[in-house]
């Protein structure tokens, strides 16, 4: 005889429809505010007014639009990289501390997490500008005669993506370190390797699977981002999400627009792919 | 052959915070001893193994191995084999890779270290898993790859961290009897901490006892059993029952003294250390107390059946004593005379 799969949660056991009407809200709100509206999009894109492939063959046609994807493509990388290099000394650092310190560290993460973006990226304004306080420091210095222009290029969009995005990178690696028993890293000392290489041999290959989904997270977060590179780039750093905004609000283009969050999603599909292929494999490393 | 180291511990201090965890111990173990830190937890004996292995650094006083100071030497440095309590095979690795390890990081070409980690492998009766993940394995097994990879680069001097308290019964006296012939064939010196006063008797040269940091006493397992120096050791090492006394008058270190036990009875007793006159402890073994016609009164209230043994509690005038009885003994009346020889009654401070 075959049992109905339960959900077990605090110790009490949830039958299929109790677990059904739990998940209900969440998977209505999916439904209704996700996945209806992609349905939507892309049917606009690929069958209207008839059925068609144009729509995605104009992002890869025309020079300018692809520019624009190459572009997205490339700083989602850059911010990556950077958010891993910048986020892993400090995820390390509080792994290895306890109390107030590690409090401290983690506030310093957390609170800009629950600051608006929009606060954050006109933070980056503040200092950048023509009239910023960057270039008002600069003049008043007398290192510079006339305002530098320091905003709408490519590194001003990464700098300011880095800066938003390093929680997301810095949480899972800080949860991936934190996981892993202290003896590993004093038998390896004991046995002979320097810090160094205790580090090299024992603690990076471990920490790989938070520095995975911290990537991922962080990646894919960078291809869809709107605010920070709309705000700082300007239109000569135009990324994926800003021409969306722009065929749908100004242009009215909504099968293009379609076209381009259909492309976004399959580069996202073939990531998570790819990672879940990672992140399987990593079971093998997993602890008894 | 490696050849052993000798360890020189010398008026060794250690605190945290407000507590001493170590309080001024001396050691010296010989090359090629097997040497147990024995104590409960709290005592010290793991601190004391922290500070050999370089994790600890003390306070106060010296620790030298093989005659070279490493007192401040960081644990790389000191090319000692250590086997943690668990969580130390890296999870990552296979077992032939986690025993090639410390091989890799003294440089040994790859080659090399594949043979010898083969061949410490097969040390540990272990030769035919070299391929598989630490996680595949039981924690028996694990125990053995940790203790392949400590003894691979053979170094003078093992320190073992309750490596077996993970164990079940079964497989912890087998492989108490494992690490101690492998011991006799490699020779090292092993320093070996646990708070199994059985696993120290059967598998130690001489054992130290510690209770709060302190020293209490070092000796072979029969001294520590047959003259336990301190009222800690006599109830720590093997049962014990004790007996609130009183001495009319001082004795000296070993002498044989009449004392009156509390319910007003007299008996026999050697004095473990200098006592002055007034209250003091009297400890005998259950196996010491001999049941007959003569001597003090007692009433067995209770009869225990382990197999080899029969256990009594016999009721007397002080408190119920434990009295220890081989298998094929006739059990004696409920009502019941009890003595026991001088020499098998010891006396400490009260």
């Amino acid at each position: 005889m075959k049992r109905p799969s339960r959900f077990t949660l605090g110790g009490r056991t949830y039958s299929p429809a109790a677990s059904l009407a739990l998940t209900a809200p969440f998977l209505l709100i999916l439904l209704l505010a996700f996945l209806l509206p992609i349905l939507v999009l892309l049917r606009e894109s690929l069958f209207v007014p008839v059925p068609t492939l144009a729509n995605y063959a104009r992002i890869f046609e025309q020079p300018a639009y692809l520019r624009i994807l190459l572009r997205t493509l490339r700083i989602a990388a850059e911010v990556t990289a950077s958010a891993l290099l910048l986020g892993y000394p400090l995820a390390w650092l509080m792994a290895n501390r306890r109390g107030w310190r590690l409090a401290l560290l983690l506030a310093a993460v957390l609170l800009p997490l629950w600051t608006s973006v929009l606060v954050r990226t006109y933070a980056w304004l503040v200092l950048l500008q023509r009239d910023g306080v960057i270039n008002q420091v600069l003049s008043g210095l007398r290192l510079t005669n006339k305002p530098i222009g320091l905003l709408y290029t490519e590194g001003t969009v990464v700098m300011a993506m880095t800066h938003v995005l390093l929680p997301f990178m810095i949480l899972p690696l800080y949860a991936s370190l934190r996981a892993i028993p202290a003896e590993y890293g004093r038998a390896a000392q004991v046995l002979g390797a320097s810090d160094a290489a205790a580090f090299r041999e024992i603690i990076l290959p471990l920490s790989l699977p938070g520095a995975a989904s911290g990537c991922l997270m962080v990646f894919l977060l960078s291809l869809g981002f709107f605010v920070t590179p709309a705000l700082v780039g300007g239109p000569q750093q135009k990324m994926l999400a800003t021409l969306v905004q722009q065929q749908v609000t100004e242009l009215l283009n909504w099968p293009f627009a379609g076209a381009i969050v259909g492309t976004l999603l399959a580069v996202v599909l073939v990531l998570v792919a790819i990672f879940n292929r990672l992140v399987r494999l990593d079971r093998f490393v997993g602890q008894s | 052959m490696s050849s052993a180291a000798s360890i020189d511990i010398s008026r060794l201090v250690k605190r945290f915070g407000t507590v001493t965890a170590v309080d001024a111990v001396d050691l010296e173990i010989p090359a090629g001893e097997f040497f147990a830190l024995l104590g409960p937890s709290g005592s010290g004996k793991t601190t004391i193994l922290m500070s050999i292995a370089g994790f600890d650094f003390p306070d106060s006083g010296s620790i030298h191995v093989g005659g070279r100071d490493v007192t401040f030497l960081p644990p790389q440095q000191r090319d000692l084999g250590m086997v943690f309590q668990r969580y130390t095979l890296f999870p990552h690795m296979s077992v032939a890779e986690n025993v090639a390890f410390p091989l890799k990081m003294r440089g040994v070409n790859r080659a090399d270290r594949e043979k010898r980690a083969r061949e410490a492998l097969a040390t540990v009766r272990l030769g035919e898993l070299g391929d598989r993940r630490p996680a595949q394995l039981s924690g028996g097994q694990q125990q053995r790859v940790a203790l392949a990879r400590a003894i691979v680069y053979r170094p003078p001097v093992l320190l073992m961290d309750e490596p077996l308290s993970a164990l079940d019964k079964n497989l912890r006296e087998e492989m108490q009897l494992e690490i101690k012939h492998l011991q006799r064939d490699l020779g090292m010196t092993i320093v070996f901490v646990t708070h199994d006063q059985t696993e120290a008797l059967t598998m130690a040269d001489r054992v130290s006892v510690l209770d709060g940091g302190k020293l209490q006493q070092i000796g072979s397992p029969r001294a520590l059993y047959e003259q336990p120096a301190t009222a800690f050791v006599a109830g720590f090492i093997g049962e014990t029952n004790f007996w609130n006394c009183t001495l009319a008058q001082p004795v000296a270190a070993g002498a044989e003294v009449t004392v009156t036990l509390d319910g007003g009875d007299e008996a026999a007793a050697i004095a473990a250390c200098a006592l002055p006159a007034g209250p003091a402890r009297l400890a005998v073994r259950p196996e010491r107390i001999r049941l007959g016609t003569a001597g003090l009164a007692g009433m067995v209230a209770e009869a225990i059946y382990a197999g080899t043994s029969t256990t009594l509690i016999l009721r007397t005038a002080g408190p119920d004593l434990r009295v220890r009885f081989g298998p094929v003994d006739v059990l004696p009346a409920s009502q019941t005379a009890f003595t026991w020889a001088p020499q098998d009654a010891r006396l400490y401070p009260a």
